[in-house]
């Protein structure tokens, strides 16, 4: 390769500096290889401060009755089966060990009486399993991660975002990207890749997501020949918040209602008690908001198109220690005193079950030398997450992938780089500013955003999912055209541009896979098959790039051992 | 519709002046909305930092009317409308682009802290009022309003031998975290200047976590500074023994 761009070399590069990719990072460390960690934000600002309510392990320190089996089947359960049964039972054996070590490394969750971790309730966990700090346990997670990573001396590459993979011959062989703050290029070389990037929300209009969720990591591993999965499975969280509207979509956590929030429609009705009268506001994500969705369609939603979240009937002490971020949000950007009446909260688009096909045990994807962790993986979840299983996912899946491809890199020769690649990758950045004229990305932006809200949102139907694949496809010529003004320096409207084609390539599996999957699951509605189908309950979707072009596949769910089964059989 | 107009920093390190940019307002709207609104509508490549756009993990810092305030908490219909609303970056340090600063300084002098060391043979037994001190020095979303406000660094720019506000709050969550095992209070008073903090609480103003810094970080490890090198007795000990003081 020439002297033309800057070259940083690491045995292992993790994209992503979110819990997933630095608990990766961490562990290629521990294992003695070197690692450069790049990310598009300031080292933790990723969207892992953003979780509030807690990471779920079978501690047992509230509920002693709670062990793997239990949080393994409340997995399986809320995903509706279709998880991979290996990741499941790896994430429920081995969290409260993730959980005991951020607490070694500085970690302060809230306490029992007995000086344990504290553990709360959480929608569909049969057990008190969520360790938090208060509503802010992402934030004590990201920092207690970053601090560990800095001490152990990780190269990190802030504001710095990779726009495509690079191969040597058929193996992974780094990563081109660019800096922010001077539009720069620059090229890392690396024998494995972590994609540890998150998902792809900020696709829709009402979403929790920010910017930065825009389906990078999925959509520069499926040009790089990587099978995409599960991708119908966008989970809608069931409170966001919906007034004003310059806050709507904004997370309302579950821990509101796992500290013991009520919902109601506007008539007053706990209306839970018609969907899932055992669960009630502790049912899982996919159900809450549905029903939530369904009150507001059949005209009993709030002035504002919501519910009523109630959780005024606590102590105000109470509330303000054990949901503080709650009650401010609310104070200050609602004028809503949440100690005193309810919130309005309605449907926001959080999560991506589906991502990147990997191996269970080491999140290896199907290039050799790519590997994947968090949201950007899928599998673990299935048809739906549930709450505080990600923050658990990321740490058992971060550390595994990190081992993996520490490992991996440590058996394999050098890679070598073709200059063609880089060129190319080098022409696709700089295109928009060479178009004299052509339209801003923001506009396609807003267009696919509001596309994506109405006909790819909680209730699907075929004939809207038809439209929606058209759509993206017009987008997709579109994009290819826009035009960026201004310089290379800081400039988020280059940035978009570059983005817009991730959370097309991202969007377009999801309405593919929405499309073909002719049955109600999880997260997936479909007006038109509202029941579950057996056969597609064996099925997972794939997504691969073939002959240039986006290529829909089955693959069976594996199908997991007996005892496991039996597990799964046995009530509570 | 109503309007307001925004006097918006535009620039980068050779230079720069606020420009004016008309928006419209809608109920609830919050100054990161407009600066969103510009981006959108009237000039894609305004620079802003911003992730959450909750108020949790400190990006979109700026100065709105002259105060630093995170621009996603900040609601337009706080301010008044019958002038610009100006949106300047932080000053304490050096503008990349338009809004966005070059806080990299931060990132170094957080990387000299010694980090969490547990004592030997700690059995992870914590109580809930053992935590609850450092826990409020780990709300801190690291959005550098403090350090932006601090005189130390915003007038006197000593950004070579203090750490700022930002950094005292990381050191007391370390000292006081119940299972920690080191000192880091000679550091605290050589390397990272503690004693130029003359306690004017700016920090503690700005501070969109309502940490106490001053009263609960900062005044807490000057005392620890002075027990440790000012008291007389100590002092007279240290002579005598030829230590240190670590």
């Amino acid at each position: 390769m020439t002297e033309k761009f800057e070259v940083h070399e690491h045995d292992v590069l993790v994209i992503g500096a979110g819990g997933a990719g630095l608990r990766a990072a961490i562990e290629v460390l521990n294992q003695g290889a070197s690692v450069g960690v790049v990310c598009k934000s300031l080292l933790g600002k990723a969207h892992t401060v953003m979780a509030e309510g807690g990471v779920a392990a079978s501690m047992g320190n509230v509920d002693p009755a709670d062990n793997w089996k239990t949080h393994f089947r409340d997995t399986m359960r809320g995903g509706k089966f279709l998880n991979n049964w290996r990741m499941a039972q790896l994430h429920a054996l081995e969290a409260p060990e993730r959980v005991r070590e951020l607490e070694q490394w500085g970690a302060l969750f809230d306490r029992t009486d007995a000086g344990e971790i504290m553990q709360r309730a959480f929608g569909g966990h049969t057990f008190k399993r969520l360790c938090h700090v208060g509503d802010r346990t992402g934030l004590e997670i990201i920092r207690t991660l970053q601090d560990r990573g800095v001490q152990l001396g990780i190269d990190v590459y802030m504001e710095c975002t990779v726009t495509r993979l690079l191969k040597d011959g058929d193996r992974i062989a780094g990563a081109f990207a660019y800096w922010r703050e001077q539009g720069r290029f620059v090229v890392f070389k690396a024998k494995a890749v972590v994609i540890a990037t998150g998902g792809t929300g900020k696709a829709w209009k009402i979403t929790s997501n920010s910017w930065e969720y825009t389906g990078d990591g999925l959509a520069i591993a499926y040009e790089a020949g990587a099978e995409l999965m599960d991708m119908e499975f966008v989970q809608f969280h069931p409170t966001g918040m919906v007034w004003p509207p310059g806050v709507q979509g904004i997370l309302v956590t579950e821990a509101v209602r796992g500290e013991g929030g009520i919902l109601r429609n506007k008539l007053g009705e706990r209306f839970m008690e018609k969907y899932d009268p055992k669960m009630m506001e502790l049912s899982t994500r996919d159900v809450v908001a549905r029903s939530i969705y369904t009150e507001v369609r059949e005209g009993r939603g709030t002035e504002h198109g919501g519910a009523y979240l109630d959780i005024s009937h606590k102590p105000a002490e109470y509330v303000k220690r054990k949901l503080p971020g709650m009650y401010h949000q609310f104070k200050e950007l609602a004028d809503v005193d949440i100690t005193k009446g309810p919130m309005e909260v309605g449907p926001t688009c959080h999560y991506t079950m589906g991502g990147i096909r990997v191996d269970a045990e080491t999140g290896a994807a199907t290039v050799p030398g790519l590997f994947a962790a968090g949201e950007a993986a899928a599998g673990m979840h299935g048809a739906n997450r549930l709450g505080g299983n990600s923050l658990s996912d990321l740490l058992v899946f971060g550390k595994r992938a990190g081992e993996a491809a520490a490992t991996y890199a440590k058996n394999s020769g050098a890679v070598k780089i073709e200059q063609a690649q880089v060129d190319d990758a080098e022409r696709e950045m700089l295109a928009p500013f060479d178009r004299p004229n052509g339209e801003s990305p923001y506009e396609i932006h807003r267009e696919l955003q509001d596309t994506l809200q109405k006909l790819v949102g909680i209730f699907r139907n075929e004939g809207d999912l038809k439209e929606a694949v058209k759509k993206i496809a017009e987008f997709k010529q579109r994009a290819g055209r826009v035009h960026v003004d201004g310089s290379r320096l800081f400039n988020p409207g280059w940035h978009l541009a570059r983005d817009l084609i991730s959370m097309l390539t991202a969007t377009e599996a999801v309405a593919r896979c929405a499309l073909a999957r002719k049955e109600s699951r999880g997260a997936h509605s479909r007006i038109d098959f509202p029941n579950y189908d057996a056969e597609w309950g064996k099925k997972n979707n794939i997504i691969i790039k073939e002959g240039g072009e986006m290529k829909l596949r089955e693959r069976p769910v594996p199908q997991m051992p007996e005892e496991l089964k039996q597990l799964l059989a046995d009530e509570k | 519709m109503a309007e307001v107009v925004m006097a918006v920093h535009r620039g980068d390190a050779s230079g720069g002046k606020p420009v004016e940019y008309t928006v419209p307002l809608a109920p609830g709207m919050v100054v990161l909305d407009a600066l969103h609104y510009i981006q959108g509508h009237l000039s894609p490549d305004l620079a802003v930092r911003w992730n959450c756009k909750a108020g949790r993990c400190g990006s979109c810092s700026a100065e709105v009317n002259g105060k630093p305030r995170l621009t996603c908490k900040t609601r337009m219909d706080s301010l008044p409308s019958d002038k610009p609303i100006t949106v300047l970056p932080l000053k304490a340090f050096p503008v990349i682009k338009d809004l966005v600063t070059d806080v990299k300084w931060n990132y170094e002098v957080n990387r000299k802290i010694p980090a969490f060391s547990p004592r030997p043979g700690t059995d992870w037994k914590m109580y809930q009022e053992d935590v609850e001190r450092p826990q409020e020095f780990r709300k801190c979303i690291e959005c550098f309003l403090c350090q932006d406000v601090c005189h130390v660094l915003r007038d006197h720019g000593k950004h070579a031998e203090y750490a700022g506000p930002r950094f005292f709050v990381r050191v007391a969550g370390l000292e006081m975290h119940p299972l920690d095992g080191l000192s880091r209070i000679k550091g605290m008073r050589n390397q990272m200047g503690i004693g130029l903090c003359n306690i004017t609480k700016c920090c503690t103003e700005v501070c969109p976590e309502e940490i106490h810094i001053t009263d609960n970080a900062i005044i807490a490890l000057k005392e620890r500074v002075v027990d440790q090198f000012y008291d007389p007795l100590v002092w007279i000990a240290r002579k005598i023994t030829g230590s240190d003081g670590r």
